[in-house]
């Protein structure tokens, strides 16, 4: 009889106990949720859609859970052409999402405006919010929407939790004080 | 009754108002002299000729020439299948002519963008605002004298526009005398980079 054993922890060994950092605790909790805000504007979010769907399937990696309120997701999936128009709109969203954050920009015209040299386009969304992956392609296939998830989890699994949050600047206060 | 018909019939009722019905690829139109009688013709067309359906309004920018604006309405009888177009001239100054929504409702969207997209005013629309653009910019993005990378402008709290960079990166059109493939917006190796596998590709065909 086989019996599974993970890497770093052996039950029969450790018991029920764990012992890790809160950063490796923390950022392995949120890099295995990352619930997308997404942001569809154009055609990629057809290309987001499918990637939603069964056969390639995002929730394998824990994004299944699409949020269309901003106060309860973690990633923003800029899909499409950001419009002047459309821009405030997608900063304001942006503010109402709950730190810590990740905006994801897909496709050509959500990085750099794309084939839309007009006034009427904004050129790259990284004008307004800070963008963590850029994906190529227009669209991009559903295989790199999974792949900028799985970099965006390298990216969280590396990031100081107590990073750009204001419980760090409290923490740092109390322990001067 | 053919589109031809309908057009002498606006031309006999109307007279030198209207100008001889031209036709070009089996489709019909006529000039209007006087923009302020637009709302009577198309009334008369509407009424008399059973032009029930307005497809589309449309401006057109002739830039240096007087009158500076060109209007067009596109009108079709659902019931008779006709098609005919109606053509009337707006100078610069003006820049103002009657609404039809008392014709055809549907007019009130169509005369908003060509406010919005051009700056002509139509007298008697009950909501002349914007619709593609916000309230508050300053610039009519189809004039002809409005550059195609746009201008800068900022609303705060609405909207802000900037000059959109029109040289640099594989997005750009490239004017020239050259076959299309050269002349269009595709992905390009950058000048002195080595040609990558999808231009050895392109070659070789």
């Amino acid at each position: 009889m086989q019996t599974q054993t993970e890497i770093g922890y052996n039950s029969k060994i450790e018991g029920d106990v764990i012992v890790t950092r809160v950063d490796a605790a923390l950022n392995w909790f949120r890099k295995n949720s990352v619930w997308p805000m997404p942001m569809g504007l154009a055609c990629c979010a057809i290309e987001l859609m499918a990637a939603g769907a069964s056969r390639f399937d995002i929730s394998r990696f824990g994004s299944e859970v699409m949020r269309f309120s901003p106060r309860q997701s973690d990633c923003m999936i800029v899909a499409g052409t950001v419009t002047y128009k459309m821009a405030g709109a997608v900063k304001r969203i942006y503010d109402q999402m709950p730190e810590p954050k990740w905006v994801i920009a897909m496709g050509a015209c959500a990085s750099t405006g794309g084939m839309y040299r007009s006034y009427a386009v904004l050129q790259g969304v990284d004008n307004i919010v800070p963008v963590d992956i850029y994906i190529s392609g227009c669209p991009p296939r559903p295989e790199a929407v999974l792949d900028a998830l799985i970099k965006l989890q390298a990216k969280i699994s590396k990031q100081p939790v107590l990073e750009n949050i204001n419980a760090y600047k409290l923490f740092t206060g109390a322990a001067k004080g | 009754m053919s589109a031809l018909e309908s057009a002498n019939k606006i031309k006999a009722k109307f007279g030198d108002l209207i100008s001889e019905p031209s036709e070009f690829r089996c489709e019909i139109t006529v000039k209007l002299a006087d923009a302020e009688k637009i709302a009577e013709v198309c009334t008369y067309a509407k009424n008399d000729l059973d032009f029930n359906y307005l497809v589309d309004i449309s401006s057109v920018d002739n830039y240096g020439d007087d009158p500076r604006w060109t209007i067009v309405y596109h009108l079709r009888g659902l019931r008779h299948g006709g098609e005919l177009r109606i053509k009337t001239g707006v100078s610069e100054e003006k820049s103002e002519m009657p609404s039809v929504i008392g014709v055809w409702n549907t007019a009130n969207w169509h005369e908003r963008e060509i406010y919005d997209m051009m700056g002509i005013r139509f007298s008697g629309h009950p909501d002349l605002r914007r619709i593609l653009m916000w309230e508050g910019y300053p610039y009519f993005p189809l004039r002809k004298d409005f550059p195609l990378a746009g201008k800068s402008s900022d609303l705060p709290g609405v909207a802000f526009t900037r000059v959109t960079p029109m040289e640099g990166g594989p997005f750009v059109t490239v004017p020239s005398n050259d076959e299309a493939v050269q002349r269009e917006p595709r992905v390009r190796t950058p000048e002195g980079a080595e040609r990558g596998v999808s231009d050895k590709r392109r070659v070789q065909k």
